[in-house]
Parts: structure tokens; sequence; C-alpha cells
């Protein structure tokens, strides 16, 4: 057999057994050619312009799923950034507009629909400001809509103004959203340095250096990982960073292989694989769990900070030995809220969001679906995006900040978002205001780029 | 001319005739084995198969059907996968 069977039995194994799966094949459509100053023509011209290049995404992508038997778990679509290409109309009705692409994800039967975006990393237009005021309404009055907001980088500085904004647009979003524990928040992420090929939500979106039409695939397997490294007899450090490039290196070929089988079947450009270890709450599929794998009693001890440093950087460097074509966040997703493993050392106060936040600096994205109590005020969350952003600017990294205030509720509640979006405790923050920081407003200037000590 | 090869799965507990029945199923499709292991570990039965399947009027649709059928006869899990995505994965 030219094939050996622990090869066969191995790849089976990781499907039946390690949850691994691709997470996500996201169709990128630029809509610049949309633009139109009628708001009602304009959005005519998305909601075509999405239905006619998405409309055989999905039978396309459930047809390659069969044929080589992986599962692919969301369909996507993520758009040209909305407030660029609705700056032209003259009276433009966003919420109206977040409706047309809810309405055309829903008519190609696609999971989410990302690009409700700005990016305002060093200054806001009018669009912009009217963009970014309607985005409460926009998200409680849609369901596949997703929304982002790039509010700093580290070429452009922190643009304080929008981190201040943003407070308030969370607050509002998840006011809108109350009757489901504010889920609207879910759906939003303020970003530093926004990637513009990212196929993950809630931050994906479509950059304009991007082409016509692009497929790109998210491809995710902490259960994987966890497993292989559970597999060692007492390993060293470097033993385990070698078996975790190994097992990227495997599930980002097995997923370039089938993006690109997408993109031929559908006549689209292949963009890029995104190999980021994505937690879900089923059982085993945590990136907390391979963290404990590897020798920390629980996920959030001292010594977690330099084991995601060693687990991203063996991901990425497996990713990119497999594939010329590694692109978006690459590396390990830490969500509280989709993480079985991270759920439980936050119930048992190993993991705070102080630890969080440092764990986000030498990761793939930043402080990612955490509950925090519904009073919590605006000034407060504006200063963990703020303190979010300053880490990815300096470190030359993305990072985001996705903030659920959840109404009502206090620290230690539980609130449960359901699906893949999972649930758990809503955490502490700081009871010490910082309204007159935030206040402020203006720029962070640009960092400068030698001297880093 | 290209002929598409499969790898065909089947894992569950022993009993007589698994074997039989899903060969059967197979020639019913004309798909050919060009390799064939089985093994037993414990109670569970593994079967590895190599089909190619004919380069015209096959559909894998259909066949992924009947094969899960006589899955479900058995008591025993059958997956029909492309032999790319196993050669992807484990071979540069």
């Amino acid at each position: 057999m030219y094939l050996t069977s622990e090869e066969i039995m191995q790849t089976i194994e990781m499907v039946r057994m390690e949850n691994l799966d691709i997470r996500t094949i996201t169709m990128g459509i630029s809509l610049r050619d949309c633009s139109n100053p009628q708001n009602e023509i304009f959005c005519e011209n998305i909601f075509e312009k999405i239905v006619k290049n998405g409309e055989k995404l999905v039978p396309v992508v459930d047809e390659v799923q069969d044929f080589y038997g992986i599962p692919i778990i969301n369909k996507r679509i993520s758009v040209t950034p909305i407030s660029i290409v609705a700056e032209s109309c003259k009276n433009p009705d966003f919420v109206e507009i977040a409706k047309t692409m809810d309405e055309a994800a829903k008519e190609i039967n696609v999971d989410f629909i990302g690009g409700f975006s700005a990016l305002v990393q060093k200054g806001l237009t009018n669009g912009d400001k009217r963009f970014i005021s309607s985005i409460p309404e926009s998200l409680a009055s849609t369901e596949k809509v997703c929304s982002s907001v790039n509010v700093a980088g580290t070429k452009s500085g922190i643009n304080m103004d929008a981190v201040s904004e943003m407070g308030k647009i969370i607050k509002k979003t998840a006011e809108l959203t109350k009757n489901k524990d504010g889920i609207g928040c879910a759906k939003l992420v303020i970003f530093a340095n926004a990637p513009e090929d990212n196929p993950f939500m809630a931050g994906a979106f479509h950059g304009v250096g991007e082409a016509e039409c692009v497929i790109n695939a998210g491809v995710s397997g902490p259960g994987v990982v966890n497993s292989a490294l559970r597999r060692l007899f007492n390993p060293t450090l470097g033993e385990i960073s070698e078996e975790i490039k190994k097992t990227s290196f495997k599930i980002t070929r097995m997923g370039e292989m089938a993006a690109r089988e997408v993109s031929k079947r559908l006549g689209v450009e292949f963009g890029v694989v995104d190999i980021s270890l994505a937690p879900t709450p089923a059982v085993g599929d945590s990136v907390a769990e391979i963290l404990e794998a590897m020798g920390l009693e629980k996920c959030g001890a001292h010594g977690t900070t330099a084991a995601l440093a060693l687990l991203n950087d063996a991901v990425k460097k497996g990713g990119l030995m497999a594939s010329s074509s590694v692109g978006g966040l690459s590396g390990a997703f830490i969500p509280v809220s989709e993480d079985a493993g991270m759920i439980r050392a936050v119930e048992c106060g190993a993991l705070s969001i102080e630890k969080l936040e440092a764990m986000t600096s030498v990761c793939s994205v930043g402080l990612d679906m955490i509950a925090v109590p519904g009073d919590t005020p605006a000034s407060t969350i504006s200063g963990i995006i703020a303190d979010e952003m300053a880490i990815g600017v300096i470190n030359n990294k993305t990072t985001a900040a996705r903030l659920i205030p959840v109404p009502g509720k206090k620290q230690g509640d539980l609130v449960e978002f359901g699906g893949l979006l999972g649930g758990g405790p809503i955490m502490s923050v700081s009871s010490f205001s910082s309204e007159e920081f935030i206040k402020r407003g203006g720029r962070i200037p640009a960092p400068v780029n030698s001297l880093t000590n | 001319m290209k002929t598409d090869r499969f790898v065909i799965t089947v894992i569950g507990v022993d009993a007589v005739g698994i074997v039989a029945g899903v060969t059967q199923k197979m020639s019913e499709f004309k798909v050919n084995i060009i390799d064939i292991r089985q093994t037993l570990m414990g109670d569970i039965f593994t079967m590895l198969m190599i089909g190619e399947v004919p380069s015209s009027g096959f559909v894998l649709s259909d066949f992924q059907d009947a094969m899960a059928e006589i899955g479900k006869i058995h008591n025993v899990e059958i997956r029909v996968q492309h032999e790319d995505i196993f050669r992807h994965m484990h071979r540069i």
C-alpha cells in the first residue's frame, strides 16, 4: 500500500476523535464597484454582487467536504469595509445596508458575513463617524452581520477618539441586544493592525489591496495538538515544540489542499490559509488544555505566557513550512467563552483578565469573547481596549478586543451565548476609573521602531 | 485517462460478513479494489481499502450513501475519502 495504514488511521482519528476541521471557507468579495450616491441603488448593487459571487459557495464547499471526508464547519463571506464603499452615499442608511448584507447572506445560506467595518487607525472621516454610530442598531437588527473597527496601527499609533467612542458603542450594542445577554457584542471586534485577509469572524473583511474575489480558509485543530502532546512520554519543551510543528504542518497541508479545490471548482482565486488553533466548547478542543498538557496545573498559572508563546510560534512555523500562502491571523486563539478549559480556569480563579492581557502579547489575537459585568463604565471598556491596542502597536502585531458587558449581570454570574460562541462566567474588571485618561482623546503617536528594549 | 482513487475505511465491532457485504456493494458500483488491509485490534475491526472508481457514470454521493447504508446493516462506520487528502497530509 503506497499509503501506510498508520497514515490513513492518523488522519481518520484526527477527524473522528480530535475534532479536526476546516473551521471556515471564507469568500472575500470586493464591493468597490458598488458605490452609488443613492442609498437604495447602493444596497441593490451590493446585494446583487454578493449573491452573484457567492451563490455557489455553500454547495461547492459541501461537495469538497464529502470528497475529502474532512468537515468544513462554516461558510462565510467577507466584503470591502462598508464605511469605505458607502462613503459616497449622500444620505447613507447604514442600518439598511447591514440588513441588505444580512439578506444576501441568508439568500446564499452562508453562516456569517463580515466587513461591516471601518479603518480609522489615524483619524475619522465624516462617513466613518456616521458608520460607527450605526453599529449598535445594525448589529441588533441583523443576525449574520459581523463588524470590526481598526483603531490602531504600528505605523499610525492609537486613535484614542475612536477608542473612547468604541467603549460607548460596545455598551450600546449590549443594551440593544440585552434580551440575548448582549450577544451583539460577540459580533463586534476592535483591532490594532487588522489583517486584510483574515477568514475568521467576527473580524473578517476584504481588504482594499485584495483581488476582486478570493477564497481564504481557516484551519483549526486544538484537539489534534492536544492529543499529540498527551501521547508524548515526559517530553522536553523542545520536543513539545517539534511535535506541535509537525501537527500544524499536517493540518495546514490538509486545509490548503481542500481550499484550493474549492477555489478551483468555483473558478475563484485562492487567497490564504490561516492556521489558527480556534477552540470550541467541544470536549478536548481547547487551547487551555494544550497549555495544561505542557505541565501547568491550570491555564493562568505562572508560566502560561511562556507556554502560549511556545505554542503560537510552533504553530506558525509548522504552517509556514506547509504552505507558501499562510496569512490571516495564524497562531492560537484564546477566546474565553468558546474554550471549556479557559472557562474552568476562570471559574477556579486561576485565570484573570490581567493574565489574559499578558497572554495576548504572545498569541495571535487578543482579549476575545470576554464577558464583563453589565455595569462596567464605557470608559473602563475603552481602557481595556486601549491597553490591548498598545500591546499590538508596540509589538508590531495584530491584537483585538471582543468584550461583552452583559446587561444585568455581575461578576461570577453565568452567561450562555450558545453554539460556537459558548458561555461562561462574567469576569471581574478593575473598579478604579480610567475616565479622565480616556476623555483626553487625540492620538497616541506611532512608536519608534528602533531602540526596542 | 485519469481515474480517481478513494480510500475506504471500515471501522467497527467485528462480525461475520462485513468484508463480503462491503466488497459486494463496491462491485455493484464497479469500484476496483487495488489494495486491501484488514486487522483486528481487540474486538475492533479495521479494514482499509483503496478503490479505483470508473471514469464515467460514477456518482460519489450515491456510492457514499450506499456505503453508509451497508455500514448501518453491519454496525460499522464506513468512510469514503479521496486519496489526495492522505497523501497531501503525510507526504511532501
